[in-house]
């Protein structure tokens, strides 16, 4: 029976690949990276510099995998990984990295560190050192279908739900249809009107859809917390219900890691290529516009801005759809100074929105939102993120500042011709 | 003797080692390269590949300000170290005979000069930046300073060689070449070569995904 420590290691091995052995080789320790760092810029503290928090991969690369490091491990002049190493990492991967890979697009010689701390996350994941919080909405996930406890019952309290207020009827389980729509839990139970507005944009461009009863979760507890397997379990859930109703398309809904899991990691994770194609909601919003089947009427006359969410954005190249969408109904939409590709993080992402021991630190870096926001001197934030929008509403009234947060779909659907 | 062993069996010694060690840590990088990406690409991973590695030469505008004594001593050093490299008189000539067979355009001295000093400038300002500021200081490792020291003695014992007046001396600065070079494949010296596989992949997975890199 191994030790904590040694499946943390084991796992760290076990996740060296040419682009670590690259990433490592090719690192001067330049500290670039700390400037793009929302938890470094608004804190000064060296210890969230990003390629410090890969240390503990770096270290197992270097004793395991380069002949000088074999060499000094072996004579006694390295020390070896410790259980207190990666305590004292657990904060820094878990609480003070978003995994927003602002990092990455910076590094001089590419490093893309995103990847590295998602690698680091593996290891740590594997001796149990992850937070609470998350460990708990990864244990619900597994049990109940949905990292908040939601169950099916749930999902389907919220379709009456819309069919008494809205008179709307949202599909459940159609086989056949053209797209299934994925959910995150934000969307069922505290923005529902997410649920409202993709229904009558559905409706009014001819859309075939449904939901799953069966399993309606986009998020991926999995990948947040870095367990490939409870990531993979998860989606495996979600190819079983596609390939039961027969579905073609499947809707990353307004969720950033579920886009880049589903869109991008998901086939990854599995080792094959998914029986169906994944679209963002963005992206077929914006492709319906294109087709002449979302036809839009009236505008928003607010000041309003577009915080581009990380796994969408940067990281899963959803980034002219949004901004089509939003130039057809608001008039007044004015860019952040750092934008698309080069966003500044809500400070929630990679899971830190699911660990309540970080959220003092995600309130501090959300200082540099708040910095942004008052240089353009909105009342309007859009995004196309539920967990953004939680993270930025939060931010928002912790700061106090008078600026209301709606999703891009929402307001598509309000301007419906 | 000490001018026998730098000139004969060491300089054979630094020689395959620098080679072999260079070539081995690159080959391990396609031993390592197993995993298939089985999502569909939006774009072309190859152009962003390119892209990443042409991208990467300069700053990118909203980090710029903050980054400008990495940046600038960084472009002194490297431009300056090159140069003298492989414009010098003395190394187009050590080029000519033992690698080229032919010779080419070499820099006049007062250009030597004019790289050696800015050569000088620009690592001693990285390597103090490295002590000096808390972010490097923290993540710099032993590997990092001894290649700063190896890099600056090479180019000292360079200079003091200069004009070749003295065999002794230009014996001390060929050790010190093959020491470099010895140390060369185990350390972050190899960034030298790494940053391009680095870059290219970065730049595929995100050129990929639509991602302008």
């Amino acid at each position: 029976m191994s030790t904590p420590l040694e499946r943390g290691v084991d796992m760290l091995k076990s996740q060296v690949d040419a682009r670590v052995e690259s990433y490592f080789s090719s690192c001067t320790h330049c500290g670039v990276c700390a400037e793009a760092c929302l938890f470094y810029t608004e804190t000064h503290d060296p210890r969230y510099t990003p390629i410090y928090k890969t240390e503990p991969l770096r270290k197992v690369w270097q004793q395991e995998y380069t002949l000088w490091g074999k060499l000094s491990s072996s004579l006694g002049l390295s020390k070896p990984l410790t259980e207190k190493d990666l305590s004292d990492w657990e904060t820094l991967v878990y609480d003070g990295c978003s995994m927003c890979s602002r990092c990455t697009m910076v590094c001089p010689v590419g490093v893309d560190i995103a990847y590295l701390i998602r690698k680091v996350k593996e290891g740590m994941a594997a001796a149990g050192f992850v937070p609470e919080g998350l460990q708990n909405a990864s244990k619900r996930a597994l049990e109940f279908g949905s990292p908040m406890g939601l169950t099916s019952k749930g999902l389907l309290a919220a379709v009456e739900q819309q069919k008494k207020d809205h008179g709307i009827d949202i599909p459940v389980d159609v086989e056949g249809a053209e797209y299934l729509c994925m959910l995150s839990s934000n969307e069922v139970v505290l923005y529902t009107e997410f649920l409202t507005a993709i229904s009558k944009i559905f409706s009014a461009a001819g859309v075939t859809w449904t939901v799953s009863s069966k399993y309606f979760e986009a998020t991926n507890t999995g990948v947040q917390m870095g367990n490939s397997g409870i990531a993979a379990q998860l989606l495996e859930r979600l190819v079983e219900v596609a390939t039961e109703l027969k579905i073609k398309t499947v809707i990353s809904p307004e969720c950033g890691h579920a886009y880049t899991t589903f869109r991008w990691d998901g086939a990854n994770i599995l080792g094959r290529e998914l029986p169906f194609n994944v679209v963002h909601i963005m992206e077929l919003l914006d492709q319906l516009r294109k087709d002449g089947k979302l036809k839009t009427t009236g505008s928003f006359d607010e000041r309003l801005t577009y915080h581009d969410p990380c796994n969408i954005s940067r990281r899963g190249g959803v980034l002219d759809q949004p901004r089509d969408l939003l130039n057809q109904v608001a008039p007044n939409f004015v860019e952040m100074h750092e934008n698309m590709e080069m966003n500044w993080c809500c400070g929630g992402g990679g899971g830190v929105s699911s660990n309540e021991r970080a959220d003092p630190l995600r309130l501090k870096v959300f200082d540099v939102k708040k910095r942004q926001l008052d240089e353009l001197n909105v009342t309007t934030l859009v995004t196309s993120c539920s967990n953004c929008r939680l993270m930025l509403e939060e931010g928002l009234e912790e700061n106090e500042m008078d600026v209301e947060v709606i999703g891009i779909t929402e307001l598509i659907a309000d301007h419906l011709a | 003797m000490f001018e026998q062993f730098v000139n004969g069996i060491f300089w054979d010694i630094a020689l395959i080692v620098f080679f072999v060690g260079v070539i081995g840590r690159l080959a391990t990088l396609f031993l390592r390269s197993k995993r298939i990406d089985y999502s569909e690409p939006r774009n072309s991973g190859i152009s962003g590949a390119i892209m990443a590695n042409i991208h990467g030469f300069y700053p990118r505008k909203e980090i710029s300000s903050r980054v400008r004594i990495q940046v600038i001593a960084g472009y002194m050093f490297h431009l300056g170290f090159f140069i003298l490299l492989f414009f010098a008189a003395p190394h187009v000539k050590f080029i000519a005979e033992h690698i080229t067979g032919f010779s080419y355009m070499t820099i006049p001295y007062w250009a030597f000069i004019v790289s050696a000093q800015i050569a000088f400038a620009g690592l001693i300002l990285l390597w103090v930046h490295r002590v000096l500021n808390p972010v490097t200081r923290l993540i710099s490792k032993r590997s990092d300073h001894v290649s700063s020291i190896l890099v600056f003695v090479v180019m000292l014992t360079g200079c003091m060689a200069l004009a070749e007046a003295s065999s002794e001396l230009r014996a001390l600065h060929r050790f010190s070449v093959e020491l470099l070079m010895i140390y060369f494949p185990f350390s972050a010296l190899m960034h030298a070569f790494m940053f391009v596989p680095s870059r290219a992949f970065t730049g595929a997975f995100l050129g990929r995904r639509g991602v302008k890199v």
